[in-house]
């Protein structure tokens, strides 16, 4: 796959500073990321894939299962459901942190100082272990010995993590709260970028900040969104750590999302093959998801956005 | 445009790679203290008090009295050790003391021969073998075999409760089903919640089920399901069962938010002895722990305790108990000879010496050994002390805790299927259905 990349290095490469570089150098550069690549992912996905055409308790010996595992898996409705529920927590993860980190990366790229200190504050959950955050929001959320009892407040004494549609709502508040100083920090990198010249051009024509922020800003970070998105998306498949603490899955099966599944039927059930067909139904997710992000970038992928400065 | 080139690039890479990531960061907490450095045996045992006391000073005591012999030990919370110990002993990653509660998980280790088969040892050691509860080896024995060393005490599942809140309320413990219902009204009036539990365990609600099984349809029922008979799960005792756990959440008999609080946690023992519980279904073992963290509340007497209570036409013995029949202790059998004569050396005279047997009883539990009735009944604690033996050993039939009895993928499907009947989102009929997909499995 990367090898992939130096046959098609652009043209523009030969062009720039790399001229008097050999091509057969370059094809060298990318050996060490291909082994690591083959030995950390190719070499995995082939054993997974052979898994989940076995027979393992993940303790015994393994055995050939033929195409049993894929067929009692794709016919149980716990797949779609959490299927279901990863695709939602995916989508409104998206529509709930992307307009804040946006704003928040906009923000915090001005060099004020108020907005220097302000940034510290807001990226400080990055410092934070997911099973950290976890522990640390299942504490404050008891009904009963929790945050609304030490403070008084009734009305926050809510059985957050006991009722399915507060239960998922939440977790998808924690994801955003511990995910959105990630991508503010994007979106300010983004946005520090834009040449200074595009927005001195706008006021000279008399644009106001909103309409500087649509005509300049959300154009010129058309790829630090998709950066963005691909990860928040891609990312939300791999959710893990911070649903497992918080709820295990529970109440029922309404915040089981698909990694979850995975690791409950290997590890807890023993049964290492219809996990193991669950993760590679999450690897074509995953490339399916991020291909298509990549595709939303434009067919035109040498187009500058500084076409012309 | 270069740097999107090759970020592009990166992003497939990382998208074909974070699949796996959740692969490794779920298997990654296998890597453990496997094998201890330095030819000593290694021991994972659970963390808490008061046990984890009484465990690594009996380690500490048998490691200066043979001092050829190293164990060390590494403490994890229950339910995290339980998903821990499995991984690691696939991956041959296990300690040479492999601790459990035998059972359907000890089958599967034999049977994929990870655990030593102690039987000629036991022969050879009858003077060990006497030592315990005849009882306690029904769940240490596979095909026959001795796979394990019982040890620790005997754990039936009690109906505790808060006897300061009982006297406000002139109220009396429940005898029968219709004492509970009636109770649960009496407590909701009073604005104090019924039942205290720890519902996202799982293994905890279970509880419930494993006695109304019992009372309504008898030991049979269970004994047919462990069997693996054709639609076992079908019983209609099993039917009735799902309604009364059903009829009981619906008058709000639990604490409120019950289904996010977890065992580990204890929060449940503590609404029980902070007064915003009346009554727990719990296992003995929390006798010891609510001694230590409840502020004098079992000091004061203000904890009591009684047996599950009656269905009206039930089949069950009054007298029958559910829990665990005893603690177990296998040896790792991709250990080597060293580690596995360290083990043994340390199960025939490190781990139930009469220091330990006293710290025990000592804590409230009663230890798996013959001839303790006169320490038992000389012992501050010895009301509780006896009702558990009573409850324990002269009890007509004991259960195994059900989750520990059935294979793990067949205990899993349960623990999920348990939580959905309590949170309401399957009937009785669809509880029972599920599960009888299970047998044989």
């Amino acid at each position: 796959m990367s090898a992939a990349t130096t046959h098609r290095a652009p043209s523009e490469l030969s062009k720039n500073e790399l001229t008097s570089q050999p091509k057969s150098a370059l094809a060298w550069l990318t050996v060490p990321a291909l082994f690591f690549f083959v030995v950390f992912a190719v070499i995995p996905l082939i054993g997974v894939l052979i898994l989940s055409f076995a027979r393992w308790d993940g303790i015994g010996a393994i055995g050939a299962a033929g195409m049993e595992n894929w067929t009692s898996v794709l016919a149980d409705p716990d797949l779609y459901n959490s299927l279901g529920l990863t695709f939602l927590i995916m989508i409104v993860s998206w529509l709930v942190q992307t307009p804040i980190s946006l704003l928040l990366g906009v923000f915090t790229a001005g060099t004020q100082r108020y907005r220097a200190a302000l940034a510290v504050l807001y990226f400080l959950p990055l410092l934070l272990s997911s099973a950290a955050v976890a522990i640390a929001y299942k504490a404050l959320l008891d009904p009963n010995f929790g945050l609304a009892m030490g403070l008084g407040l009734p009305f926050l004494a809510q059985d957050w993590l006991g009722v399915p549609q507060l239960a998922l709502g939440l977790i998808i508040f924690v994801i955003a709260w511990q995910f959105v100083p990630f991508h503010t920090l994007i979106y300010q990198g983004g946005v520090r970028q834009i040449p200074k010249s595009l927005y001195e051009a706008a006021q000279i024509d008399g644009a106001g900040t909103i309409k500087q922020f649509f005509h300049i800003t959300l154009p010129q970070l058309k790829y630090t969104i998709i950066t963005s998105s691909t990860l928040m998306v891609v990312g939300s498949l791999t959710y893990f750590d911070l649903i497992f603490v918080l709820t295990g899955g529970g109440p029922g099966n309404s915040t089981r999302i698909l990694a979850l599944d995975m690791y409950l039927r290997g590890f807890r059930a023993n049964l290492m093959g219809p996990a193991s067909v669950i993760a590679v139904v999450l690897v074509v997710i995953g490339l399916a998801l991020a291909l298509f992000l990549q595709r939303l970038g434009g067919k035109d992928k040498q187009g500058s956005q500084l076409e012309g400065m | 445009m270069k740097q999107f080139q090759s970020s592009r690039r990166s992003f497939l890479a990382l998208a074909a790679m974070t699949p796996f990531a959740v692969m490794a960061t779920t298997a990654c907490g296998t890597s453990g203290p496997g094998g201890a450095a330095g030819g000593g045996a290694s021991m994972w045992f659970l963390s808490g008090e008061p046990n984890q006391t009484t465990i690594q000073k009996a380690v500490d005591a048998f490691v200066s009295s043979n001092p050829d012999n190293k164990i060390s030990v590494t403490y994890f919370q229950n339910d995290a050790f339980k998903t821990k110990i499995k991984t690691a002993i696939g991956a041959g990653q296990a300690p040479t003391i492999v601790y459990g509660w035998g059972g359907g998980t000890l089958k599967t280790y034999a049977e994929a021969e990870q655990v030593e088969d102690l039987t000629s040892w036991f022969d050879a050691n009858p003077e060990l073998k006497n030592k315990f509860f005849p009882s306690s080896f029904g769940a240490a024995t596979v095909n026959g075999k001795i796979y394990a060393l019982p040890n620790q005490y005997i754990a039936p599942i009690v109906l505790f409760y808060n006897k300061e809140l009982f006297e406000k309320a002139g109220a009396q413990p429940p005898k029968t089903w219709d004492d509970v219902m009636s109770l649960v009204k009496t407590f909701n009036d009073m604005g104090v919640a019924p039942f205290s539990l720890g519902g996202q365990s799982r293994w905890t609600s279970m509880m419930w089920l494993q006695y109304l099984l019992d009372r309504i349809g008898g030991p049979e029922v269970f004994k047919a399901i462990f069997e693996g008979k054709p639609n076992a799960w079908m019983d209609p005792a099993v039917i009735e069962t799902g309604a009364k756990v059903q009829e009981l959440v619906s008058a709000d008999g639990f604490i409120k938010g019950f289904s996010s609080i977890t065992a580990d946690s204890k929060a449940d023992q503590a609404l029980l002895f902070t007064g915003k519980a009346a009554m727990m279904l719990h296992g003995s073992w929390t006798y010891g722990a609510m001694k230590k963290d409840g502020q004098n509340f079992v000091q004061d007497g203000k904890l009591g305790f009684v047996g599950f209570p009656t269905l009206p036409g039930g089949k069950g013995d009054p007298k029958n108990g559910v829990g665990n029949p005893a603690q177990y202790m296998s040896i790792s059998a991709k250990a080597t000879d060293e580690e596995k004569e360290t083990a043994k050396k340390f199960f025939k005279d490190g781990i139930m010496t009469d220091t330990v047997i006293d710290a025990y009883i000592n804590s409230g539990s009663v230890p798996i050994v013959n001839g303790i009735e006169d320490k038992l009944a000389s012992s501050e604690d010895k009301d509780f002390l006896n009702f558990v033996y009573d409850l324990g050993k002269n009890a007509p039939h004991f259960q195994q805790s059900w989750d520990q009895a059935l294979s793990p993928t067949a205990a899993e499907a349960l623990l999920n299927n348990i939580d959905q009947l309590f949170l309401k989102s399957i009937t009785p009929q669809q509880f029972a259905e599920n599960m009888n997909a299970t047998l044989g499995k």
